[in-house]
C-alpha cells in the first residue's frame, strides 16, 4: 500500500500586488520525513510555509496538509500541526511550566494529559529544577529546545520550524537536531526552513528555493552528485548565484 | 471554551508578573481622585482681600467683617491711599480690593444710596469674575437685611438656587471626568499595547497557527483589562462617595452598566489601534495623542463644550468620553434614569459596534 503524502503542493503561488513571492511550487512530503526548505533571505521560504500553515491564503495552485485543503480547511490544518517561528516564541515572563501548560491548553488538551506529559518532558530535558523559573532567565539554547518541545507537545502530525536555530551555538544546534530526529522517529513529519547548510545535510530531502521557485529538490547526497559539489554549501552557492532578487 | 480560559489565565500571569504596571493601573485612579479632590480645585477659596475704607463707620465695618468671615475671602490688609492699590496688586498681596468712599453710612441713610467700588486683579479673568460675584452677593445680602423692615416702592428679589450642587463643589464635575480618563487609559492603551507586544515578540504568529480562533485571541486579551476597569470604577466611586462626599443620586446598577459599556468602547478602540500598529511605542503614541488628549480637552470635563468654537464642538461629538461624561454626570449627580440618557447610551453603543467591526475587519485583512 502506498501512503498518501502528508503534504502535497501543486503549482502553489502567492502574489502581493505585482510581486510574486512564491512562484508555482510543487512538491510532496511523506509521513515521518525531515523535509528541508533552503533559500536565501527573501527567496519565499517563509511565505510558502505560511500558506501551508493556514496563515496566508494562496493566490493560485492547490495544496493539502495532513489531508486538508489550504483554502477551505485551515481550521482543521491548524489542529494537526505545530509551529515554531524564527523569533523566540515562548513568553519570557511566564515560568517553564506555565508556558507548556498554556500551549497545551490552547490546543484543548485535557488536564491529565498535560500534567503527565509535562513531568515526562521536564525529566527528558533535565529541567525539573527549573520548572518554576521564568523562561526569561534560561539560557538561549534551553529556551530553543523548550520552544520546540512546546511546538510538538500536543502531538501534531506535522511540525513546521521556521529557521529554528538562529543564534544558537553549534553544540546546542546538534542537540536540537537530536530532538528533531526523535520527533521524526515518533512519526511526526518535520518541515524545516534554514540557511545553515550543515543542517541541510541532516534532512532526508532538501528543497532549494531561488526567487520564489524551486530550483532543486532531492536528497542531500543526490544533490551533491548532480551538481558535482563536495558539500551542500557548494550546491547552494551554485544555485543561489542565479538569483536576481536581493535579500530582504 | 477551555482553550479560551487557558488563554485568559495566561493574560493574568502577564499582568501579575509585571507588578509595577499593575500598581500603576490600580493606584493611578486613587492618586488622581486624591489630587483632584484635595489639591487641584476650580473653586476660589480664601482669596486675599484688602479694603480702602475712607468712611470707617458701622456699615462699612459690618460689611468688611462679613466678607472676612466668608470662606471665599481672607482680609489681609487695610490701606489708606489710592496709591497703595496699585502697589498691593503689583506685589500680588491682594486679589481683590474694596473701596468705600467717605460718609458711606450717612449717604446710605439720608440719600438711600451709596456707591462702593470693587477692584479685582483680572490677570486671571475667571478668578476675577468669580471673586467679584462673591463680593457683590455678600454686599447685597447686607443691603437686604438693612431694608428688611422698611417698605420700598419697588424691589425685585432674585432667588438663586444652585440645583444638584448647591455648594458649587468642583469635585462634582471632575469625578465623572476622572472615571472616563482612567477607563480610557487602562482599557485603550493597555489593550493596544498587550496585543502589539505579542506581535513584537513573535508569539502572535504561533497563536495564529494554533486552532484558537483569532477573535478569541483578541477577546481573551481584553478580559483582564475589563476586570481591572471594573475594580477601578468601584474604587473611584467608593472614594468619591466616602472621602469626597460626592453623592450617588441615581441607580448604581445603571451607572455600572453604562461604565461597562464605555469600557467596552475603549477596549474596542485599543483593539483597533493594535491592528494598525506593529510597535508598542507607536501604540502608546496613538493612544495618547489620538485619545487621551481629546478626552481631556474635548469631553467637557475641563473646558465647557458650549464655549468652544464650532469646529471643536463638532469634533467633540466623536470623542466617546464626551458622551460617557454626560451620562455619569446625569446619573450620579442629578439622579436621572436611563430614559433621559438613552440618546448618549445609544451613541456610545453605536461607536462601540463600529469600532469593534472595524478592528475585526482590519485584523482579518492583515491575516490573509
Amino acid at each position: 500500500m502506498i501512503e498518501q503524502p502528508i503534504i502535497s503542493a501543486h503549482q502553489l503561488t502567492k502574489r502581493f500586488g505585482n510581486f510574486t513571492a512564491v512562484n508555482a511550487i510543487s512538491f510532496e512530503v511523506q509521513k515521518g520525513e525531515i523535509f528541508g526548505f533552503l533559500g536565501a533571505n527573501g527567496a519565499g521560504k517563509t511565505t510558502a510555509m505560511r500558506m501551508l500553515c493556514g496563515l496566508s491564503i494562496p493566490t493560485s495552485g492547490t495544496a493539502t496538509v495532513a489531508g486538508f485543503d489550504v483554502y477551505k480547511q485551515t481550521e482543521k490544518i491548524k489542529k494537526n500541526i505545530g509551529y515554531m517561528s524564527q523569533k523566540f516564541s515562548l513568553y519570557e515572563d511566564l515560568t517553564v511550566k506555565e508556558n507548556i501548560r498554556f500551549y497545551a491548553g490552547i490546543y484543548g488538551k485535557s488536564d491529565e494529559f498535560i500534567k503527565e506529559k509535562t513531568n515526562r518532558l521536564l525529566k527528558q530535558l533535565h529541567l525539573e529544577s527549573e520548572a518554576n523559573k521564568l523562561v526569561g532567565s534560561l539560557p538561549l539554547g534551553w529556551k530553543q529546545k523548550l520552544a520546540f518541545s512546546a511546538a510538538v507537545f500536543h502531538e501534531p502530525q506535522i511540525v513546521f520550524l521556521d529557521e529554528p536555530t538562529g543564534g544558537v551555538d553549534p553544540v546546542t544546534r546538534r542537540e536540537f537536531w537530536n530532538m528533531i530526529y526523535e520527533a521524526a522517529a515518533s512519526g511526526i513529519t518535520v518541515f524545516v526552513t534554514t540557511h545553515y547548510m550543515d543542517e541541510a545535510e541532516y534532512c532526508n530531502r532538501v528543497t532549494i528555493m531561488v526567487d520564489g521557485r524551486i530550483e532543486a529538490l532531492d536528497t542531500p547526497s543526490a544533490l551533491k552528485q548532480t551538481y558535482h559539489a563536495a558539500t551542500m554549501n557548494d550546491v547552494f552557492l551554485h544555485l543561489a548565484r542565479k538569483a536576481n532578487r536581493n535579500g530582504d | 471554551m477551555k482553550q479560551f480560559l487557558a488563554f485568559v489565565k495566561k493574560e493574568f500571569f502577564h499582568i501579575w508578573r509585571d507588578k509595577q504596571t499593575l500598581l500603576i493601573l490600580l493606584g493611578m485612579p486613587i492618586a488622581l481622585i486624591m489630587i483632584f479632590g484635595f489639591a487641584l480645585t476650580t473653586e476660589v477659596k480664601n482669596s486675599k482681600l484688602a479694603v480702602l475704607d475712607f468712611s470707617k463707620d458701622v456699615a462699612t465695618r459690618e460689611i468688611i467683617t462679613e466678607l472676612d468671615a466668608s470662606r471665599y475671602f481672607d482680609l489681609v490688609g487695610v490701606i489708606h491711599t489710592y496709591k497703595d492699590i496699585e502697589d498691593l496688586f503689583h506685589k500680588g498681596k491682594a486679589k481683590i480690593i474694596i473701596v468705600f468712599p467717605p460718609s458711606f453710612q450717612s449717604n446710605l441713610q439720608h440719600f438711600n444710596t451709596a456707591p462702593v467700588q470693587i477692584i479685582a486683579d483680572a490677570s486671571d479673568p475667571n478668578v476675577a469674575t468669580t471673586l467679584t460675584g462673591y463680593a457683590i452677593t455678600i454686599i447685597m445680602d447686607y443691603q437686604k437685611r438693612l431694608t428688611q423692615n422698611k417698605k420700598l416702592p419697588y424691589t425685585i428679589q432674585t432667588q438663586l438656587r444652585m440645583l444638584y450642587n448647591p455648594q458649587l463643589k468642583g469635585t462634582y464635575s471632575f469625578v465623572p471626568g476622572v472615571i472616563s480618563m482612567i477607563l480610557m487609559l487602562v482599557c485603550t492603551m493597555m489593550t493596544a499595547i498587550t496585543v502589539v507586544r505579542e506581535k513584537e515578540t513573535g508569539t502572535m504568529e504561533v497563536l495564529l497557527v494554533s486552532p484558537l480562533h483569532p477573535i478569541k485571541v483578541i477577546l481573551a486579551k481584553a478580559v483582564p483589562y475589563l476586570l481591572i476597569s471594573v475594580i477601578n470604577i468601584i474604587s473611584i466611586l467608593l472614594l468619591s462617595m466616602f472621602v469626597l462626599d460626592v453623592p450617588l443620586r441615581g441607580s448604581l446598577l445603571l451607572l455600572l452598566s453604562e461604565s461597562i459599556l464605555f469600557t467596552v468602547t475603549c477596549l474596542s478602540f485599543g483593539l483597533l489601534i493594535s491592528t494598525v500598529t506593529d510597535s508598542q511605542q507607536m501604540a502608546m503614541f496613538i493612544s495618547l495623542t489620538g485619545l487621551f488628549l481629546p478626552t481631556i480637552m474635548l469631553s467637557g470635563f475641563l473646558f465647557p463644550i458650549e464655549n468652544m468654537p464650532l469646529a471643536l464642538r463638532v469634533i467633540s461629538n466623536i470623542v466617546p468620553a464626551r458622551w460617557y461624561y454626560q451620562i455619569v454626570r446625569a446619573v450620579m449627580i442629578k439622579g436621572l434614569p436611563l430614559s433621559t440618557v438613552w440618546k448618549e447610551t445609544a451613541i456610545l453603543s453605536g461607536m462601540t459596534v463600529v469600532l469593534l467591526l472595524g478592528s475585526l475587519k482590519n485584523f482579518k485583512i492583515r491575516l490573509a
